[in-house]
């Protein structure tokens, strides 16, 4: 499997990185390069193998549902950027 | 007499106790040697006036008999631990100006044990890369060089700058953090000890995640003891960190007892590869013969999927780290890069704002992750790592730890390796399969190379059993008399 200058650009813009036209076939390149190193793993058979998301051999620990946190916007925003009346502020979303 | 500053933990806290010295002198000391070592720029951060404030309230815990486990130490925070109303950059631009509100559990920890923070320590950007030359505050410059040249070396990655910064006594120890490696590989670099417990042991409450499946916080220390020490500072449960273990915290400076007799030793046959140097498997049969010496039972095992172990790692850690960094978008701290609408100000921001590696891993993950890719690369990844981790579990029925090389090579000059993202991956091949199965490994200095660097190996033990791991790592260390010192000391 090879990655084309266009499905670059839609990776970068899936995770909302802007790439200059002009860096997508050189990033193209090394992504190309990882993947291959990457392809070895068809190598392994895994019939049967169940997919494995956490080392940690035990059950959650559920606690009551409660609030044991919070009440502090001040804190909550003070590395906001860009902030308004207890809000964070972003550009215009809705026309 | 001794300088301060050549004292481990374990003797500072001695002549602590015995008054002669107090909190605030051993911290003076440090102050003085955090800037003398400036020019390895291992810190991001000095916080040479909370180091005194806590020092002198260290030195009123002493004198009233309340004193921590880790009373008065001046330690080095690694920059990816969130510390309450300081700077707190993972080494990246995107967090500029980042001032938590909160204490990391591991850092509260060590501070609840009596440590003092000289600063906060250089990394590579949140934590990606082996060599601490990707982070945005500039390359850490390893404090060893080779017999005759001058070349500046790396100090290993991603906690480069605790590993400098411990090798050249500018702290008396550090905090790192290991995901594949990065607590291991920068320890060997600059012959130092360093210690991921296995996963689960160190809450990540607070910790600026990477990989969340396989991030692990542990100590970097001068040698195993202090290792032991610091280590019982920061584990434990916490409720916060629902993968942290709930397991009780044993006294992990007990388990120092001397005596590997009996104990067996499994060397895994997969970890002698192709094209390895000779310096390396000479160190690495110098350690086997060392142990044996003491007593222990050399045999050999197989780990047969340890080759799979870069490449699965290289799907799981890019696909955990694209969408933990997905937080990074210019609204609730750090960089904003203003644009049109709000998907350009999120784009701008991410692309000012991330490093080369960092970015190029976020698209991998976020390749490996989306529509039609997930089952062909994230899932079968995952399915390689249970076999990975079957592989360890059968090892377990014929040896009680395994003995490695730490790194496949010593440290190499900033611009020797980097040519190409893989070869630099390949520094992990080590310690990589011990990660992805949540396994104890430690590094420890073991000799010199023939241009004087430093060599480490590793010992990695069953889940939880840091304290047999421990042991082995003291053996290992009396054995190997390791007391070499880099060419820049503070």
């Amino acid at each position: 499997m090879s990655l084309d200058k266009k499905t670059v650009a839609r990776i970068a813009h899936l995770a909302r990185i802007k790439v200059p036209e002009e860096d997508l076939e050189p990033l193209a390149g090394e992504l190309n390069n990882i993947l291959g190193f990457i392809e070895q793993l068809n190598e392994v058979d895994t019939d049967g193998v169940d997919p494995l998301a956490s080392v940690v051999e035990m059950n959650m620990r559920q606690r009551e549902d409660a609030v044991t946190d919070g009440g502090y916007p001040d804190r909550v925003l003070a590395n906001g950027p860009e902030t308004a009346m207890g809000f964070y502020t972003v550009p215009k979303v809705v026309e | 007499m001794t300088k301060l500053t050549d004292l481990t933990i374990a003797q500072a806290r001695d002549g602590l106790r015995a008054k002669e010295f107090s909190a605030v002198e051993l911290t003076d000391a440090y102050i003085a040697a955090v800037e003398s070592s400036r020019p390895l720029n291992a810190f991001i951060t000095e916080t040479p006036e909370i180091a005194r404030d806590m020092a002198k309230k260290s030195d009123a815990r002493i004198a009233d008999g309340s004193a921590g486990a880790m009373e008065g130490m001046p330690i080095g925070m690694k920059d990816l631990f969130c510390t309450e109303g300081t700077l707190t950059t993972a080494a990246s631009h995107i967090l500029d100006g980042f001032k938590p509100q909160y204490e990391s559990t591991i850092s509260k920890n060590l501070w609840d044990a009596g440590a003092v923070m000289l600063g906060k320590m250089n990394l590579d950007e949140f934590a990606m890369g082996s060599a601490n030359i990707t982070s945005y505050y500039g390359n850490v410059v390893n404090p060893w060089k080779r017999e005759g040249d001058d070349t500046d070396l790396v100090p290993g990655g991603s906690s480069g700058g605790s590993s400098a910064a411990v090798a050249a006594h500018s702290v008396i120890a550090a905090t790192g953090t290991d995901t594949g490696g990065s607590i291991r590989q920068p320890a060997a670099f600059t012959g130092i000890v360093g210690f991921k417990p296995t996963y689960g042991r160190c809450s990540r409450w607070g910790v600026v995640a990477f990989a969340s499946s396989l991030d692990q916080a542990g100590p970097m220390t001068r040698d195993v003891r202090d290792s032991a020490i610091m280590l019982g500072a920061m584990a434990g449960h916490d409720p916060k960190d629902s993968t942290s273990a709930d397991i009780a915290v044993p006294d992990f400076e007990a388990a120092l007892t001397g005596d590997v007799k009996g104990l067996r030793i499994g060397i895994p046959k997969e970890y002698r590869m192709d094209g390895m140097p000779a310096e390396i498997e000479k160190i690495w049969d110098q350690g086997i013969a060392w142990l044996k010496d003491a007593g222990a039972e050399i045999v050999e095992v197989s780990l047969p999927h340890t080759k799979y172990a870069l490449p699965a790692y290289y799907i799981i850690a890019p696909a955990e780290a694209s969408s933990n960094l997905a937080r990074y978008d210019g609204v609730r701290y750090g960089l904003r890069e203003e644009g049109k609408d709000l998907i350009e100000m999120y784009e701008n921001t991410r692309a000012a704002g991330f490093g080369a590696e960092v970015k190029r891993r976020v698209l991998i993950g976020t390749y490996v992750l989306s529509a039609g890719y997930y089952d062909a690369y994230y899932l079968k990844a995952q399915r390689v790592r249970s076999r990975i981790v079957d592989d360890f579990k059968k090892a377990w029925n014929s040896c009680d730890l395994l003995l490695t090389p730490a790194t496949p090579s010593a440290a190499f000059g900033a611009g020797e390796n980097q040519d190409d993202p893989l070869a630099m991956y390949l520094n992990d091949v080590f310690t990589v399969p011990a990660s992805l199965a949540g396994l104890p490994g430690i590094a420890v200095p073991a000799g010199l190379d023939s241009k004087g660097l430093p060599l480490g190996l590793q010992l990695l033990g069953r889940p939880f059993d840091e304290e047999t791991v421990l042991r082995g790592a003291h053996v290992l260390e009396q054995q190997a008399g390791f007391n070499a010192k880099p060419q820049f000391l503070a």
